[in-house]
């Protein structure tokens, strides 16, 4: 088998006490896009944050193209982050500058592009997420969230990535425009030829995007598979999660 | 022993706050020295702590030597030596006061809106998405800021040693009746280079020290709209103590023995 894009074994994280990441194991293929699904507050944004290296592992590997990028210098991890788009979930959109600089601040910062060109380029990427040059000109105070999302996503391929990252791209949105957000990652995740490795607690939208899905459950991933295979998993958490039931296996912790 | 412990604690926990400080000081000056520079983004920052802080440094400055003027008057009248007003004002204007109050002035107006501002972007992952963007935050956030700090601060400062002397010019000359050409020689005759550097110097350290604060307090700012709060608040008092601080230290500096 080739070599994995993303390949992360045994990885730990822990906030104080609190453990987040018990030992974590997932590949991404190339071309691949890769689903996570996971309750609220189980590690999800954790584990992106440890790939992008916002935030340092305790232990485990990461390798991105068969680079190992735990412990990496500042110099080093630019530029592989090169290499990688990603969608916030709240989309964190620079909002001192306007639309369209902000989609083309990676081409202008990290390629190094003129003006001009990165102006031209952020266009016809806004104008693939749908939205005109006259969105470019507006600061992102101004745009609804739906916009929002657009915009970080056309921000997050603009530089033409190997690698998309998507936390949680359809929450907060209504399902309409939820499903007009899984459309533009399916189309340009293909477009791109990229992996995808997204994160997400909405099942429609996991299927939508999916080649695999992963469930991440205690600091761990309890089931991996493709998207057919899910709804015969014959695992009461898959089970459980899917159907969205209160009565099973996982309890949510609810603290007062 | 009881008492020991919670003692140990807090010193320790100092050490470590200092270092942190230290630390993100001197990766921030790092990267004010290596390429690539964002003129672009030093400019806007030398607008806001420079040309916008004028108004208020200079208000600031004006009522300063007036009222320097008018307490000296009511002392120095005392013993006749009404002439000592002139050096009086011009050395405690640009020896002490110009540069503490331009400086606390501005810990005010920059050092809460840099706290602010880059608290914001931690909050709302700004400053994560510019890392996943291949761009250094310290490159493109700190270092125009501190830049900006260290270079506009000593220019308000000659502003302000400019507006605080005309202000107790204009006291003694109008209001106590002096006469002009002598309170302006009697200015000159005292003042050395030595009072305006050291001004100066202590301007660029307090520019440095505000911009940090700003930067430094926002940067490690958690825990949403709060959390900003929190830090625009530690930023200013922090900045604030600071100043009085290296004020005292580099007084002696220069000064002392
Ligand atoms: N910087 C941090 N400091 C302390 N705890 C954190 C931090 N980031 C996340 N956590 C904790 O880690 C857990 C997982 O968070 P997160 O990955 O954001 O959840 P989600 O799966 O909803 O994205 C949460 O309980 C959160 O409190
Ligand atoms: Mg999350």
């Amino acid at each position: 088998m080739s070599v994995p894009k993303i390949r992360i074994r045994g990885l730990h994280k822990a906030f104080g006490p609190k453990k987040v990441l018990t030992g974590l194991d997932l590949d991404v293929g190339a071309r691949e896009s890769v689903v996570i699904i996971g309750g609220s507050g189980t590690g999800k944004s954790v584990l992106l944050k440890c790939i992008l290296g916002l935030l340092e592992p305790d232990a485990g590997s990461i390798q991105i193209d068969g680079e190992e990028v735990v412990g990496m210098s500042v110099g080093e991890r630019e530029r592989v982050n090169r290499k990688v788009g990603m969608l916030f979930q709240g989309a964190a959109l620079f909002d001192s500058l306007t639309v369209w600089e902000n989609t083309a601040f990676g081409l202008i910062q990290a390629r190094g592009l003129a003006h001009q060109e990165a102006k031209t380029i952020a266009l016809s990427k806004l104008s693939q997420v749908g939205l005109g040059p006259e969105v470019g000109e507006l600061s992102p105070a101004e745009l609804s969230g739906g916009m929002r999302k657009r915009v970080g996503l056309a921000r997050a391929i603009a530089t033409e990535p190997e690698i998309v990252f998507f936390d949680e791209p359809t929450t907060g949105l209504d399902p309409i425009m939820g499903d007009v957000i899984n459309d533009l990652i399916v189309k340009c995740i293909r477009e791109l030829g990229a992996s995808g490795l997204s994160i997400t607690h909405d099942m429609a939208s996991a299927r939508k995007i999916a080649d695999r899905i992963a469930m991440l459950y205690e600091g761990k991933i309890i089931w991996a598979g493709p998207v057919p295979e899910i709804d015969r998993s014959n695992n009461p958490y898959i089970d459980q999660f899917i159907h969205g039931r209160a009565e099973g296996p996982i309890k949510m912790q609810v603290r007062a | 022993m009881p008492i020991i412990t919670p003692i140990g604690r807090v010193v320790l926990s100092f050490l470590a706050a200092a270092g942190r400080l230290t630390l993100f000081a001197l990766n921030g000056l790092q990267h004010c020295f290596r390429p690539p520079f964002f003129p672009r983004l030093i400019g806007h920052q030398m607008m806001e702590i420079g040309y916008y802080s004028l108004p208020v440094v200079g208000l600031t400055a004006i009522f300063t030597g007036m009222v320097l003027a008018l307490q000296s008057y009511t002392g120095f009248s005392r013993f006749n030596a009404e002439s000592a007003i002139a050096t009086v004002v011009v050395l405690s204007v640009t020896r002490e006061l110009g540069p503490v109050l331009a400086g606390l002035m501005v810990a005010g107006r920059i050092g809460a809106a840099m706290a602010a501002e880059i608290g914001t972007m931690r909050v709302t992952e700004q400053i994560d998405a510019l890392t996943t963007l291949s761009t250094n935050p310290f490159k493109y956030l700190i270092a125009p800021r501190l830049i900006a700090g260290v270079l506009m601060l000593p220019c308000l400062v000659v502003v302000a040693d400019i507006i605080g002397v005309f202000g107790g010019y204009l006291i003694s000359v109008y209001k106590l009746g002096f006469n002009p050409s002598t309170y302006i020689k009697n200015t000159w005759d005292f003042l050395t280079v030595m009072d305006v550097v050291s001004g100066l110097v202590k301007a660029a350290v307090f520019g440095f020290l505000v911009a940090l604060m700003g930067c430094y307090h926002g940067y490690h700012s958690q825990g949403g709209a709060q959390g900003v709060g929190q830090a625009t608040t530690n930023a200013v008092v922090s900045a604030s103590i600071l100043i009085l601080a290296f004020n005292y230290m580099i007084t002696s500096m220069f000064f002392g023995s």
